[in-house]
């Protein structure tokens, strides 16, 4: 795999390269935050910020999405059939992701793509994109990635990934298609031996520079019903207002809601995001709810990040330490607090 | 502004040392810079926990239906409106409650202070009686807290507790006269085109997460109608039409109710300000019945009441 310097001033360059074959998306400025764009004349790209507000993950799981259409008119031969709504998947760049969200995909990746079951249009559109991660020189003071298995650095889930260097940007190609677009970008030249000491140092100091830390060690073996059962869910429960910020903006969560709106005699399929915050979330046909008070949605929250996942994927806990739900929960519900005493219990 | 705290954990010590309430409403000190937790003290010797600052912008009246204990709660002006308007609506009794009152300054706006660090880390905020000293990476900045205060409190008249069993503090002077609906009248002034404009723009970024519907104290319906399923009068979507519909149907919800708290703007994450679809039926409330919401535990609500000397005609 190759190594590439491409220089600030070249940036602009290589995300027009890249736009003659592939659809750029990108970390734009908008009011107080910033949020992944489709870079086009009228959007311009912006690097300086620590993440984005809302995930990528809408690009590759939209909030909502018309899966199939359908017809109620008797008259039709094809009345009561679903019809898979045309998509396009055109090749893809994301361009700047964070470590964090990148490992996020992957993480979101076994549940809608696993030998069990396929999700057509995740699947399709993991294909079509290309990662390009920015690594994080400065990491935010909630960021924890360290803790939970990823880095500033982490490379997990990226194609490409650029190191911020002086004036200049250090492109590691880390797949076959993070070769490609470099190719297709064209720019730059290879790396010297200095630029990647350089790299490998950024890369420590950023990581020694994460001073915010989770404890993950014992929840793996810790009795799920004992932490069911544990007495501080109250409290933890306390000021939540279940509202959906933090599993909106987490880039891990994946639940979704899948609803028939109907007008006249047409119908769509629609899939939209759901939260466990929510009372419809478990709600029964029957009336039943099985989640009908506010400390059990706010449980099965952590407990789904941080106990279910891990007894059930072994591959670590369903954080990857961004940070978004805790800085914007309107009432401070901080996971890392949740962390401490779900593994201290 | 420093003292409260002070004050308020002692009230509360002595109030659960009497058994005089079961559990104290209040603030804790948040993890992070410019944030508090609202938090719930059953016992005397956790009463440390209780914290103060011009970072309490949760109404706290919002938890109090469904708790069936006798309660201690903590109140500025506008918690304290709240409070009875849940009394009038019978959503908690006046015996129930135990109320601290908090004499207001006004409560900063988080994203006022967040924008004076230009795109840096907030690390830490000191708080004096009138100024905020804020330090991040590589700067340090004190500025008046009274320059960066919420929108609604900027032109609050009720910053003291309006019904209260205690103060936690003197009383503050009232402002006089404030133009609240400077921005509303601009509104009133388009046309329709430019007003449907204007909303569907100040709405565009709703992820529909319901921060604004579930940290409002109004908002306690056992089903919110955007949640009933039989029949569903609402899409689930993100399509303009259905978040438009959320908004609009949960402000008229409100009128008549609603304390402009700013609760609200302060909860959405998304930076919308939905104050602007309240304010207006406020202002219709005051300019059409001379009401403002939450002055008395005695009056209905406009919008529950009939006289049969109403002056419009088609109510008769």
């Amino acid at each position: 795999m190759s190594d590439t310097v491409i220089t600030r001033e070249e940036i602009g360059q290589f995300i027009k390269a890249m736009q003659q074959g592939y659809e750029v998306f990108g970390p734009v400025k908008e009011g107080a935050c910033h949020t992944f764009k489709r870079l086009t004349g009228e959007e311009t790209l912006d690097l300086n910020f620590t993440n984005t507000r809302l995930s990528p993950k809408s690009l590759l799981f939209p909030q909502s999405e018309r899966l199939f259409e359908f017809t109620l008119d008797e008259a039709s031969e094809e009345a009561h059939i679903l019809k898979e709504t045309p998509k396009e998947f055109p090749p893809a760049v994301l361009f700047g992701i964070r470590p964090c969200d990148a490992k996020a995909l992957r993480l979101v990746n076994v549940n809608f793509d696993n030998p069990e079951f396929k999700d057509l249009w995740w699947t399709k559109r993991m294909e079509s994109m290309t990662f390009i991660g920015l690594g994080c020189n400065n990491p935010g003071s909630t960021c924890f990635c360290t803790s939970v298995g990823g880095g500033p650095f982490h490379e997990e889930g990226l194609d490409v990934l650029l190191f911020d260097v002086d004036d200049h940007y250090l492109a590691k190609a880390l797949t076959d298609k993070g070769e490609r677009i470099l190719g297709q970008g064209n720019v730059g030249e290879a790396a010297d031996e200095e630029t990647r000491k350089k790299a490998d140092a950024l890369k420590k100091e950023a990581e020694d520079m994460v001073n915010s830390y989770v404890p993950t060690d014992k929840l793996r073996d810790k009795d799920v019903l004992e932490l069911f059962d544990a007495p501080f869910w109250d409290d933890v429960a306390f000021a939540c207002i279940n509202c959906g910020t933090c599993t909106y903006l987490c880039p891990t969560c994946w639940c979704f809601d899948i609803q028939d709106e109907v007008q006249k005699t047409q119908g769509d399929r629609i899939r939209n995001w759901d939260s466990c915050m929510f009372p419809l979330f478990t709600l029964h046909a029957s009336g039943y709810n099985p989640r009908s008070d506010k400390v059990q949605r706010v449980r099965q929250r952590f407990m789904h990040k941080l106990k279910y996942y891990v007894d059930k994927y072994g591959n670590g806990v369903a954080c990857v330490g961004c940070g978004r739900c805790l800085n914007y929960c309107p009432v401070n519900i901080d996971i890392r607090e949740v962390f401490k005493l779900m593994n201290e219990l | 502004m420093n003292t409260y705290g002070e004050k308020i954990r002692e009230i509360a010590t002595k109030l659960l040392e009497e058994k005089a309430v079961d559990l104290i409403i209040g603030f804790k000190k948040g993890t992070l810079p410019l944030m508090t937790e609202p938090v719930i003290i059953k016992e005397p010797e956790k009463t440390d926990q209780l914290y103060w600052s011009s970072f309490c912008p949760i109404n706290l009246a919002n938890y109090l239906p469904k708790i069936k204990e006798k309660i201690g709660i903590i109140a500025k002006g506008c918690d304290s409106r709240n409070i009875a308007v849940h009394i009038v609506e019978n959503q908690i009794q006046r015996e129930q409650l135990y109320i601290i009152g908090v004499p207001c300054t006004g409560m900063v706006d988080r994203r006022k202070i967040q924008s004076l660090a230009a795109g840096k880390e907030l690390t830490e905020v000191i708080e004096s009686d009138e100024e905020l000293t804020i330090k991040g990476n590589g700067f340090e900045k004190t500025v008046k807290k009274i320059d960066y205060l919420q929108d609604n409190c900027i032109t609050c008249m009720h910053r003291n507790p309006v019904l209260y069993d205690e103060m936690a503090g003197e009383m503050v002077e009232e402002r006089k006269d404030p133009d609240p609906y400077e921005d509303v009248r601009e509104i009133e002034a388009m046309g329709p085109d430019e007003k449907w404009d204007f909303f569907s723009n100040l709405i565009k970024d709703c992820i529909r997460c319901y921060a604004c519907r579930n940290v409002c104290p109004l908002c306690y319906c056992p089903t919110c109608f955007v949640d009933e399923s039989d029949p569903q009068w609402v899409g689930k979507s993100i399509d303009p039409t259905d978040t438009m519909t959320f908004h609009f149907l949960r402000a008229f919800h409100c009128a008549g109710r609603c304390t402009d708290c700013g609760a609200c703007q302060q909860a959405c994450p998304m930076d919308i300000n939905v104050r602007l679809f309240t304010r207006k039926l406020n202002k219709d409330a005051m300019e059409l019945y001379g009401c403002e919401a939450g002055l008395s535990i005695e009056e209905r609500p406009p919008l529950d009441t009939y006289r049969p000397d109403d002056y419009d005609q088609f109510i008769k």
